[in-house]
């Protein structure tokens, strides 16, 4: 079943003709058929995807290759509305970087995938086009807010997805759905056409079923944009040759006040197997958890408050009065955040704390390479478990927060598995140390087989 | 002008000066919006499009300093834009990029008067109303606007009127805008309250008088605002705070809306810019770029060409009489300027006096002669410089030749 | 908070019942977000950029390669008091 191979897998079968581009698309168009209307991991299927894969160029990096994308990204002639109510009908006039880098390199967007509306959310609960399931347990969440693009490539409706993380949007679903999620280093890849969440920490990065696939999209979606003030101007690496680089004895750190819940004994685990590669592992003490969520969601919300401000219904999509719950409960504490009286208490104070986390990050990068932990405290929560809980996605991504607000590079990896539902290992290394985190990832892999299981659908 | 002697006016300005760039402050689109179709030049940046991002213009920030600095400001090395947030349909994003704490130029002067401040920040779109639907056109949403701030030190509206006819010039001198009231590239604000003379207390409230697209205007709608608040505050009451524009037809200000509470603008750095570092080599580059500006213009000409001060500042307001002047430095050139009167020899050489030396080196007859008196010769050698150098200022030929030849 | 006034500076109308739920719900989130205030920050700055990037501009030149040809107004009812 061509839907199930990997994107390393695809190029290499179609470079040496062992099918067609078509034959692949339809495959996942078929998986999609059978399997979307429960999973409900896509909001729009490209139908054309087809025929471009007739059409495709073999010799291009990713020509005919397909991939979905989340709905955040706007896409140019498919539809593309954050999962809400408010852009439900919204054909952009114009097309995000990312998505036109992957254009460029060939591949086809095979369609658009549900996420927590305006990527406000960790359980994709809050999508106001219906939640998406599990592909592991369908009584399960499959985590957000890229939950659409974790489920769409654990359940093989696709090659490869594109997501982003904002606090854990990419990691947390890659982990609760069992596959690969990278994060970038902010700025390494361009936000423009992303639709804006937390302008501060915006991140978009790939989900994919191995490391080395997430190397190859990074490699392609990655660099320098002059559309992106906050875009960085260093050149871009080799990720994918430097994945079987020399590897030295790397100094890692276990990161103590992360190992909680259901994930600790399975990620200890996984830290031994670090031991076995030849590495050093001792734990490591860094700032609570707590402190980065309440940071987390005082930054997050003040600029969210203002940056959904145009959505007023004018220009483009409906009014303000199509907001979901999440959405008004965000704008409005972001807007008080940093209304006058309020300000200095909490948002210079969270920007102040930022600064601390961001300190506290350099001290530990001083004694080590590369600073490992447990993704989420523990799998894949049931159905339901978001709803009536505020503060649900801060909670779960509690241990992704801090190196989201610090701007550092970071992967989810599987590890393990617990009642039946995959736990994730984060990588998390200083900024642009992308080469070194894939590397540790792949190694990891290499010697491994968390990552080759697939759900039982 | 007023003569009462139991209040003041205090009285300040805010100025927006539209910048001449070519393109608008965040994004590509063309700056020049003036009798554009609507909606024709505009991208996701300025429209606001889910997704866009800002990128400042170079060109505007450096105009921005070179006005601060041609205002006397001290230039903030770091500085850094904010965001203003509000919400009103002419402002796409739901908010402005602008700056807050941090602007580019603080604590200017200029005749006298203080100017708090100088910062850069973008343009809204336009609105305009048609029976019960308002038509809004974003062609000049995100168009580069400096913003200048005075201290509320005005005396009255003479004091006002120079000072602003001062700050157009000095604008247009640098030549970053047209700073046209008409054109609306140079917009007004002027803050009126009034306080008793002797009470050392600032009014507590402030009424801003806008959309006044004169000098002539403003000067009456301030002179009358000031007349009419004395009077409500002769009455025991107290002016309601409120915005007010001028009408023409009535020769009143009137009111256009009241003004609620302050807003909340909840200002706060804008992430997706990288704040600005700028050196001091680079500040002493712009400012050493600077044109001669309008009071050193006049200076010059009172020193160095003798003309009164009256004429001085009417030959220095305007460019096209500056530079016509120069050509021809004289008496009879400056007459025909400030009475309007058609120039002689418009394209006048100027006297090189290299040339004349040349000419007198060449000719030891004719300059022997003319030391023996003969006018004939001096004729031939001011018909000489005319073949050499064209249409030359004959007296001011003769009075060099005669300098020489002594 | 004053969730009506916050409401309106959001420029958000809330329906009858939402003032109060969401009332609880904003004293719940405010509540776990004060913790920051038992870290002593007296001496540090605030980061509102992670990148250390400065002085990211672009030359003054048009662009036609965005350009949205639009050609026409965008529509609202009449909104009275002109700015």
């Amino acid at each position: 079943m061509l839907n199930k191979l990997s994107l390393t897998e695809a190029i290499a079968g179609l470079r040496a003709k062992k099918f067609t581009s078509a034959e692949l698309v339809q495959s996942c168009l078929d998986q999609i058929k059978k399997h979307n209307k429960k999973l409900n991991a896509f909001l729009t299927i490209n139908e054309n995807a087809l025929d471009e894969a007739k059409k495709a160029d073999i010799s291009k990096p990713f020509g005919g290759i397909p991939i979905a994308v989340k709905d955040n990204f706007l896409t140019v002639g498919l539809l593309t509305t954050a999962s809400s109510r408010v852009l439900e009908e919204y054909m952009p006039q114009y097309e995000s970087t990312v998505t036109k880098k992957l254009k460029e390199a060939g591949a086809i967007i095979l369609g658009k995938t549900n996420m927590d509306a305006w990527a406000h959310g960790s359980s994709t609960e809050t999508s106001d086009f219906g939640l998406t399931l599990n592909p592991w347990n369908t009584g399960h969440l499959p985590g957000g807010s890229s939950g659409g693009s974790a489920a769409a490539v654990a359940a093989d409706m696709c090659i490869a997805a594109i997501g982003s993380e904002t606090a854990g949007s990419i990691r947390q679903p890659a982990a609760w759905c069992g596959i690969t999620g990278f994060k970038p280093t902010y700025g390494r890849v361009s936000r423009y056409g992303v639709i804006a969440m937390a302008s501060s920490t915006d991140s978009p990065g790939p989900l994919t079923k191995t490391v080395g696939d997430s190397a190859l999209i990074a490699q392609i979606i990655a660099g320098h944009d002059p559309y992106d003030a906050t875009s960085s101007p260093k050149s871009v690496p080799d990720f994918v040759s430097n994945l079987n680089a020399q590897r030295s004895t790397l100094k890692i750190g276990l990161a103590k006040e992360y190992l909680v819940g259901q994930s600790k004994s399975v990620v200890l685990e996984a830290a031994e197997k670090f031991k076995e590669l030849g590495h050093k592992v001792s734990e490591i003490s860094l700032l609570d958890p707590k402190y980065s969520i309440s940071v987390y969601t005082i930054v997050q919300r003040s600029e969210v408050s203002s940056n959904l401000a145009r959505y007023d219904g004018i220009r483009y999509g409906r009014d303000r009065s199509f907001f979901g719950d999440e959405a008004k409960r965000r704008i409005m504490l972001g807007t008080y955040a940093l209304s006058s009286g309020y300000y200095d208490q909490y948002y210079t104070k969270a920007q102040k704390v930022r600064t601390l986390i961001i300190k506290d990050f350099e001290q530990a990068f001083k004694k080590f390479d590369l600073i490992i932990g447990p993704t989420s405290p523990g799998p894949a929560l049931k159905v339901g478990a978001s709803v009536n809980s505020p503060m649900f996605g801060e909670l779960e991504d509690m241990l992704l927060e801090p190196s989201s607000i610090a701007g550092l590079t970071s992967i989810s990896v599987p590890c393990g598995f617990v009642d039946g539902l995959p736990i994730g290992l984060q990588i998390t290394g200083p900024q642009f140390t992308e080469s070194l985190v894939l590397q540790a990832a792949h190694n990891y892999q290499q010697t491994t087989d968390w990552h080759v299981r697939k759900p039982q659908l | 002008m007023f003569a009462n002697r139991n209040f003041r006016p205090v009285l300040g300005f805010e100025v927006h000066i539209e910048l001449g760039t070519k393109s608008k402050m965040f994004c590509g689109c063309p700056a020049d919006h003036f009798g554009v179709s609507p909606n024709t030049q505009v991208c996701p940046v300025c429209l606001g499009l889910p997704g866009a991002l800002p990128v400042p213009n170079a060109k505007a920030i450096e105009w921005c300093i070179k006005l601060g600095l041609a205002l006397g400001c001290d230039i903030n090395l770091f500085s850094k834009f904010d965001r203003k947030n509000y919400f009103y349909p002419d402002l796409p994003k739901g908010y402005q990029i602008s700056q807050y704490d941090i602007p580019f130029c603080k604590n200017g002067q200029l005749l006298g008067h203080k100017i708090t401040r100088v910062h850069m920040e973008e343009d809204t779109g336009k609105l305009q109303h048609q029976g019960d639907v308002t038509l809004i056109d974003f062609n000049r949403s995100g168009v580069p606007l400096v913003e200048v701030v005075t201290a509320a030190d005005f005396k009255n509206s003479d004091d006002s009127d120079v000072f602003l006819k001062e700050l157009q010039q000095i604008i247009r001198t640098l030549g970053i805008s047209g700073a046209d009231m008409e054109k609306g590239s140079m917009r007004l604000e002027a803050n009126i309250s009034v306080r008793p003379a002797n009470s050392p207390n600032l009014p507590n409230y402030k009424i801003e008088v806008k959309n006044v697209n004169s000098f002539r205007f403003i000067k009456r709608a301030v002179d009358f605002e000031v007349s009419r608040q004395i009077k409500i505050l002769e009455s025991g009451a107290n002016p309601a705070q409120e915005t007010r524009g001028w009408s023409e037809i009535k020769q009143e200000t009137v009111s256009q809306r009241i003004k609620e509470e302050a807003h909340d603008y909840r200002y706060f750095p804008e992430p997706d810019i990288p704040p600005l570092q700028f050196t001091k080599a680079q500040i002493d580059t712009w400012r050493s770029e600077l044109p001669e500006l309008p009071a050193q213009v006049r200076q010059e000409l009172i020193t160095k060409y003798h003309l009164s001060p009256q004429y001085a500042v009417i030959i220095s307001s305007d460019q096209v009489m500056y530079s016509e002047f120069l050509k021809n430095p004289s008496k009879t050139t400056v007459d025909a300027l400030v009475n309007k009167r058609p120039l002689q020899n418009q394209t006048t050489a100027k006297v090189d006096s290299e040339v004349v030396n040349k000419i007198l080196a060449a000719n030891p007859k004719a300059v022997a002669d003319f030391k023996a008196g003969k006018q004939q010769a001096l004729f031939f050698l001011i018909g000489q410089v005319k073949k050499e150098l064209g249409n030359i200022d004959v007296s001011l030929t003769q009075r060099i030749i005669n300098e020489y030849v002594r | 908070m004053d969730v009506k006034h916050v409401a309106k500076l959001a420029n958000l109308t809330l329906k009858p019942n939402e003032e109060e739920k969401f009332k609880k719900q904003f004293a719940e989130t405010l509540k776990t977000i004060d913790v920051i205030n038992e870290l002593d920050t007296s001496d540090i700055a605030p980061t509102s950029q992670v990148t250390g990037l400065t002085n990211v501009t672009r030359l003054d030149k048009i662009d036609a390669s965005r350009i949205i040809k639009i050609g026409d107004y965008f529509k609202v009812p009449a909104i009275f008091n002109a700015q």
